[in-house]
């Protein structure tokens, strides 16, 4: 019997909340939360909760800061006080600006910021309860109210973390793997390019096993991608099909202006 | 469809709210696509305003310059109204602009041109054009003004037939309303309300004559 049960322990490694090491953690997202914004989401990824508003594209203040040859996406991510234990400053920290800063570089990728020469798009998120792996359900989130609020985008922005504990390889690390853990390696993704907007690492791993991880974190934003299309999708209950759609779009064109000139010159751009 | 869904393999114009890569179309916004003949687009569910030229917008001053107006119209970038746009005489620089325009107030203008920064030219010469004197302003995304409208304008004249009330829709998402009683804009406001959350469904047009007909008998 103790033999038996021995054998088991050691053989079968478990993570700490009983994940398979494949395994996302449940998520949960819904857009168009904040009537304010012209464009939200909010994301449960695990115990993260996460609210991401959008504003724009719209005139920027402090005008100086603005581009004449192509919009600014300017990204603030923040973590309410109360989002971990003990409380953490409001002040923006460091850590802040930084994450900030990776946002913003793995969501301009999947915009025709060129399209908005001097406006700015401003994304805001805000952390609400914090449980690791903040910076990727931000993305999510941002990826999800961005889409909401209307703006072009060449595609949806999934970012899901990989990483390394106690020598064995996981995906989206919770906050005690993220903590304890060996290596933490955040990726955002961008399903149909099959292009890498985000990679960052902590810790350490072997070349084999970066490889490894890059693979899982992949497969892991291809999964959140999903989640992301059902969102949008939900709100308009356009699940059911095109069919309908087709049927009650020619009502709306007497009204909507056509302008080929201007859709089709990034669409040339794109072919080079 | 949402934001890099394909909606065309081969060779074909793109519409609104798509783009070409490696011979395929994919959507770039949230909304229903429409095939036709020589084109593929996406009417969009969820959407900023884009200024073309023709729109009638509603929009605050934000700021006055020499000889011209700054005014916010919720697009990308502010307009601009020029003093020989706003006026039938020539400027002179002993005019005063606060006069006819003030910062803060709320002006209905045409978009007559873009300039080559794409900023939009605005005038203020025309009919039920000009600083607005009374009514309130609500807001809704700019994509489902078409639906507001109607077919030929088939939605808004029947709500205006009901309700009675002077309604000016600007093409930017902000419409005017101005009725004769505060009852009548409130029907204005409720229908209006209830066309966007139901911009994507068909048939519209009657439900909505359906709903009036309620909301009237609750109100008696």
């Amino acid at each position: 019997m103790s033999k038996t049960r021995k054998r088991k322990t050691s053989k079968k490694w478990e993570r700490v909340d009983g994940r398979k090491p494949d395994e996302l953690r449940p998520i949960h997202i819904e857009s168009g939360v904040l009537p304010n914004a012209d464009g939200s989401a909010y994301i449960e990824m695990g115990r993260n909760k996460i609210m991401a508003g959008v504003y724009g594209p719209r005139e920027m203040h402090p005008k100086r800061l603005s581009k004449p040859n192509q919009g600014v996406l300017r990204c603030r991510y923040h973590m309410a006080p109360f989002s971990v234990d003990p409380r953490r400053s409001p002040a923006p920290s460091r850590r802040d600006m930084e994450i900030s800063m990776v946002m913003r570089d793995a969501l301009e990728p999947a915009l025709f910021l060129e399209r908005y020469p001097r406006s700015v798009i401003d994304v805001f998120v805000e952390i609400i309860q914090a449980d690791g792996g903040t910076r990727c359900a931000s993305i999510n989130a941002a990826a999800v109210a961005l889409a909401d609020a209307g703006i072009p985008m060449k595609d949806l922005v999934a970012a899901c973390a990989a990483g390394k504990y106690e020598n064995n390889l996981i995906l989206d690390l919770g906050d005690y793997e993220d903590k304890k853990g060996q290596s933490d390696m955040p990726l955002a993704y961008m399903p149909k390019f099959d292009k890498v907007t985000l990679l960052q690492m902590e810790g350490i791993m072997t070349q084999a096993e970066t490889d490894e991880a890059i693979k899982m974190a992949v497969e892991g934003c291809k999964k959140i991608y999903e989640i992301q299309k059902e969102t949008l999708k939900k709100k308009y209950g356009m699940v059911q099909g095109e069919a309908a759609a087709a049927e009650e779009t020619p009502e709306e064109e007497p009204e909507s202006p056509e302008e080929p000139t201007e859709e089709d010159k990034p669409a040339e751009e794109e072919e080079q | 469809m949402v934001p890099g869904d394909l909606i065309y393999e081969g060779r074909i114009r793109t519409g609104d709210n798509t783009y070409r890569d490696g011979g395929n179309v994919y959507a770039t916004k949230v909304g229903l696509v429409n095939y036709s003949k020589d084109r593929v687009s996406v009417i969009a569910l969820e959407g900023g305003y884009t200024p073309l030229v023709g729109d009638l917008v509603v929009g605050t001053v934000t700021d006055i310059e020499l000889g011209q107006w700054l005014v916010n119209i919720d697009g990308p970038t502010d307009a601009i109204l020029t003093v020989n746009e706003a006026i039938d005489k020539p400027f002179r620089t002993s005019l005063d602009m606060t006069r006819i325009l003030d910062v803060g107030d709320l002006v209905v203008a045409k978009i007559v041109d873009l300039d080559r920064n794409r900023t939009p030219i605005l005038s203020i010469l025309g009919r039920d054009l000009g600083r607005v004197h009374e009514g309130f302003v609500i807001r809704i995304t700019p994509s489902k003004i078409p639906r507001l409208i109607g077919k030929k304008g088939s939605m808004i004249n029947m709500i205006l037939r009901e309700t009675r009330c002077n309604v000016s829709i600007g093409q930017n998402g902000r419409i005017l309303i101005n009725g004769r009683s505060r009852a009548d804009e409130e029907i204005v406001e409720r229908v209006i309300h209830k066309i966007e959350a139901e911009a994507h469904t068909s048939g519209l047009t009657n439900r909505i004559q359906e709903y009036l007909k309620t909301i009237k008998e609750e109100k008696k």
